[in-house]
């Protein structure tokens, strides 16, 4: 399987990733390459078999329903870029 | 040519647990802007979530209610994309494998019933809020909301009108309460819902393409939107044109929607299992308590209201789609040993209508249900009419508690006193010859007259059915 280069750029702009002109062959290559490896893998006959979801034979762990932290606001706002009225600011994102 | 409406619904239930569904910071509303938003609601490198074990236990009696499967295991997955209020550039949701899988819900559509299916119930993290305005073109982000824990309940596209999807909310709004699951404040944006919508001929088979409506935080504008997008969808296609699978939000000032953005796919969202997360396994026992843990559900109590105090199913839905209205009804009608249909209907009219009009939610009603136990009993024993009860109630309203004390205090007692009516009774009569002679004379309607004039005299206080009696036979004497 080959992607085209509209859908490379799609994939980057989904991953919020600048590419340049330049770069996109190289990246639609490799791209490419992950896909036929996935491709090989899917002719394995895998039905019966159950999906992994985690490498560890393990399950969650859950904790009690307690609020068990403390207000660090200032804290964690001191190495935020700007902040207003309590606010993280951020550049405008209207969609 | 005749359309028909498709409507599925994605309602947003966040949980009413005391903190996240992945850390330990409060989710209580209101606090100042990101005091409740700890490290890892912040996605601050490094850190782990843990998961809420109330949220798994919420999610469960959910999906035990609505006849459900609940998954002995699933597994929590990453949805990407970026937007400033998730700030690890993911949410947390559960993709594959949810919680809850497959069960349906009831809804009463004039006399008839129809299942609406429920496709599936899967946990969730919440995402801040944005605030677009003041901040010298920037935007404030508020994390506070980030990581409240919410349960996305995904119906089958069985709805056919706006009033179908209304009545499966509301339904759905009922039941989280009675769970004790969700609060189901809409202003709060505790209870949301997201609307697909979508027309075809009638007697097609395929979907036609659907909008995703969103921003719809009351009944009234799941209704209206609705409506609005069904007439667009049609206009566009009956003037030749396709419908295009977009988001669009409701705008309730203008009363529109307009297009948000072009929906994506779920494959733009890269969901992927999250490896931060093991799989949750859900044990039979831990299932088989949480079912002992269910409370009457509102369908059962419904029932139970029509049969064990012979109600309508009407009265009975209206008492049960809100567990303290039933529970306010049960303990007033246990206290008053009365008709339950006349504690139904005080609850239903007079009671309702006053909570409305002051905007109060029934637990906090003026009038406890003992107070108005107290009222009910003197309607039963004929201290007072129905009528003069009203005036008993409104005094109650304003901080009267005691309606005896009400009814001695105003003098509001019933006159049984059958001499004291009859005398009323000639005295109306005597002083009203016309309409004696025009009664008499086969104007049977001037009944009412003569019973209004004698309940005036009484200031209200004859018994009614007494003075029925006596006029029908002095007007008939001759």
């Amino acid at each position: 399987m080959s992607l085209d280069k509209t859908e490379v750029e799609k994939i980057a702009h989904l991953a919020r990733i600048s590419l340049t002109e330049e770069d996109i062959p190289l990246y639609t290559k490799n791209l490419s390459d992950i896909l036929n490896l996935v491709e090989q893998m899917n002719t394995i006959d895998t039905s019966g078999i159950t999906p992994m979801a985690h490498p560890l034979d393990a399950v969650a762990r859950v904790r009690p329903d307690v609020v068990s932290e403390t207000d660090q606001r200032d804290h964690f706002q001191s190495i935020a870029t700007q902040v207003e009225a309590g606010l993280y600011l951020v550049p405008k994102v209207i969609e | 040519m005749e359309w028909e409406t498709v409507i599925g619904l994605e309602v947003h239930a966040q949980l009413a647990t005391k903190s996240k569904i992945f850390s330990g910071a409060s989710t209580a509303y209101g606090a100042p802007p990101n005091t409740q938003a700890c490290a890892v609601d912040l996605g601050l490198p490094g850190v782990l979530p843990v998961l809420n074990q109330e949220a798994v236990y919420m999610a469960a009696k959910f999906g035990l209610a609505v006849n459900a499967k609940v998954s002995p295991r699933s597994v929590f997955a990453r949805k990407n994309y970026f937007y400033p209020d998730l700030p690890k550039g993911y949410q947390i949701s559960q993709y594959e494998l949810p919680i809850v899988e497959g069960g349906q819900l009831t809804i009463e559509m004039d006399e008839a019933e129809k299942t609406i299916g429920i496709t599936r119930a899967h946990l969730e993290e919440d995402a801040g809020k944005s605030l677009h305005e003041d901040f010298q073109g920037l935007s404030g982000i508020d994390l506070n909301r980030a990581g409240t824990p919410l349960l996305e309940i995904v119906s089958e596209p069985d709805m056919r009108s706006a009033k179908e999807a209304i009545a499966y909310m509301k339904k759905l709004h009922s039941l989280v309460r009675y769970l004790e699951i969700c609060d189901g404040n809409m202003q709060e944006g505790s209870f949301r819902c997201d609307a697909n919508v979508s027309v075809r001929p009638k007697g097609q088979a395929e979907f036609g393409t659907r909008a995703e409506l969103k921003n719809l935080n009351s009944f009234r504008f799941v209704e209206r939107a609705i409506n609005l997008e069904v007439e667009r969808q049609i206009d566009i296609l009956e003037s030749g044109g396709q419908v295009s699978q977009e988001t669009r939000l409701y705008d309730a000032e203008k009363n529109e929607t307009r297009s948000m953005r072009a929906k994506e796919e779920a494959n733009d969202y890269r969901y992927f299992p999250d490896p931060d997360l093991l799989p949750l396994v859900v044990e039979e026992d831990f299932l088989q308590q949480t079912q002992r843990d269910l409370p009457e559900l509102p369908d059962e109590k419904r029932q139970r209201f029509t049969t064990q105090y012979e109600l309508s199913t009407y009265d009975a839905g209206v008492l049960t789609a809100n567990r303290d209205i039933a529970d306010y009804f049960e303990e007033a009608l246990q206290a008053a040993d009365c008709e339950p249909k006349l504690c139904a209907n005080w609850v239903m009219g007079n009671l309702s209508a006053l909570l409305n009009k002051s905007n109060l939610e029934i637990t906090q009603s003026p009038v406890s249900a003992a107070h108005l136990a107290g009222m009910l009993r003197r309607i039963a024993d004929n201290t007072i009419s129905g009528k003069i009860a009203k005036q008993v109630f409104e005094a109650m309203w304003e901080g009267e508690s005691n309606a005896d004390q009400v009814i001695e205090k105003q003098g509001l007692k019933q006159v049984t006193n059958s001499s004291k009516i009859e005398q009323m009774v000639d005295e109306v009569i005597a002083s009203n010859p016309k309409q004696l002679a025009d009664y008499r004379s086969g104007k049977d309607k001037l009944f009412g007259f003569f019973v209004g004039q004698v309940m005036k005299a009484s200031k209200g206080k004859a018994n009614p059915a007494q003075v029925n009696e006596l006029l029908k036979k002095k007007l008939a004497e001759n």
